[in-house]
Parts: C-alpha cells; sequence; structure tokens
C-alpha cells in the first residue's frame, strides 16, 4: 500500500479539490462508506415484517378495503392532533 | 392487476427493505413506520394500475418516495431525532466505537441534500440498477449518476477527510493513492 499525506488545513471545498488532483477518492474511503451504508440499511431488513404490516395485508381484502382503512388513519391523525 | 395470494406475499416480502428506505430517508424510525404503512395502503388502494410482471419493489419504492417527498419534507426534520431516535429502532446495540461511527455515518447522511440521499440509498444499499433508481426519482440515468458520484464525494469529505482524527493525531489523512501493491 502507498499513502501520501493530505494537508487537511482549509475548508471542504479545499480539501476535495486535494483529493480530485490525488486521482479521485481513493478505493479505501469509498469501501468504508458503502460498508457503513449497506450496514445502516441491512440492520432494518434483518428485523423481518412487523406484525403489524403483516395483519395489515392480510386483513385488506382490496383496493376498498384500502381506501376506508386509509381514511380512518387519516381521521385518527387528525384527531390524535398529530398534524 | 388484482390482489392475488402471491401478490400480497410479494409485498409482504417488500416490507423490510421498504422500512429501511424510509428510515434512511426520514432519520426516524417511527415516521418511517407510519410511511410503509401509508405506501402498503396506496399499494392496494391502487393494485389495478401494477402492471402484472413489472418490477414490485420499484413500483412501492416510486410510491414510498413521492408520500415521503410530498407530506414528510414538509415537516422540519428533527436533528435531535436524526442523532438519537435511530439507535433505539435497532435490536442489538452495537458496541460503544462501533455505535459512535455509526452515529457520525447517520449524521454525516442526513447532512447531503435529499436528491443525493435518495439516489445513494437507492443504488448503495438497496441494490437497485441506475436504470431503476432513475425511475423512482423521475430522472435521468445519467442524473442519478452523477448524484450517487457527489454523494459519495461529500460523505467522504464529511466522514474521512474533515474528520481527520481518524487517521492520526496531527490533522492528516494519509489518502491511498495506490492501492494494493
Amino acid at each position: 500500500m502507498k499513502y501520501k499525506v493530505l494537508n487537511t488545513r482549509g475548508s471542504v471545498d479545499d480539501i476535495m479539490k486535494e483529493v480530485k488532483k490525488q486521482g479521485g477518492l481513493n478505493a479505501e474511503i469509498q469501501s468504508r462508506i458503502g460498508h457503513q451504508l449497506r450496514a445502516m440499511y441491512d440492520d432494518v431488513v434483518r428485523q423481518g415484517v412487523p406484525d403489524r404490516f403483516a395483519e395489515l395485508i392480510r386483513k385488506l381484502d382490496g383496493p376498498e378495503a384500502a381506501v376506508a382503512q386509509a381514511a380512518q388513519t387519516d381521521q385518527a391523525a387528525k384527531t390524535d392532533g398529530r398534524d | 392487476m388484482p390482489l392475488t395470494d402471491s401478490l400480497r406475499d410479494d409485498i409482504l416480502a417488500s416490507v423490510p427493505s421498504l422500512r429501511a428506505f424510509a428510515i434512511s430517508l426520514s432519520g426516524n424510525g417511527d415516521r418511517a413506520d407510519d410511511l410503509v404503512q401509508e405506501t402498503l395502503l396506496r399499494a392496494i388502494a391502487n393494485i389495478d394500475s401494477f402492471q402484472p410482471g413489472s418490477n414490485l419493489p420499484a413500483w412501492l419504492f416510486t410510491i414510498l418516495r413521492n408520500l415521503f417527498r410530498s407530506d414528510y419534507r414538509k415537516r422540519r426534520r428533527e436533528v435531535e431525532d436524526a442523532e438519537g431516535n435511530y439507535a433505539k429502532t435497532l435490536k442489538t446495540q452495537p458496541a460503544q466505537n462501533a455505535h459512535l461511527e455509526f452515529e457520525e455515518f447517520r449524521v454525516a447522511l442526513d447532512k447531503l441534500p435529499q436528491d443525493q440521499r435518495e439516489a445513494l440509498i437507492l443504488v448503495g444499499a438497496s441494490g437497485f440498477s441506475y436504470e431503476d433508481a432513475a425511475a423512482i426519482c423521475g430522472c435521468a440515468v445519467g442524473t442519478i449518476k452523477s448524484r450517487v458520484n457527489r454523494a459519495r464525494s461529500k460523505l467522504s469529505a464529511l466522514l474521512y477527510v474533515d474528520g481527520a482524527e481518524d487517521f492520526g493525531p496531527d490533522n492528516t489523512v494519509r489518502a491511498v493513492i495506490g492501492g494494493n501493491s
């Protein structure tokens, strides 16, 4: 591995110019960002389907039921004073 | 198409990634689940307009993304939620250092412009092709590519260049310029 020390004194824009001059964003940083992004996302994916959504999809028998349910949810949100 | 049992199963199978997308966009677990619920209701209410054989996850993500942009952006994003609430949605708490690093990432992600954040998540985490991501966001493929690139540049500046203490005691960063040799 070859390293070069980047001077980071200055604005983010200056630093980005410096990074560009050095041949673009380095592979190590890009792979860390990709890894963190997927770790954050996959953590939620692994939680699976919460019961409330499984029940919701199971009990709706078609478009009309979904429209009725949506109207009910809107009403509940209003009386909750959430909006 | 009609709401068949197999379509119901397919919608259900998309719920985990819809939640992950919603949390990544909104930075708030409770709000994200409201968004997912509304997405499911809209999807089923409009199921007749879904083309059989087309990409169901992309269709559902489009609904969620449009709902987020129309309703949720009106609400002020709460910074303290972005920093604290997300961690509560995790089943397992990461170790302290990993947790801090994770929070920093979350905060940096929230600093990206909305267009760049959604493009990066769709391509980098949800695993959509540039073409699908462009269809979901209603823009050109080239636009998605440039948004993803800008998002990556900005994140690396925020996380790894500006925050240079990660790399050494003297406010410098060692940038790998040569790759493996």
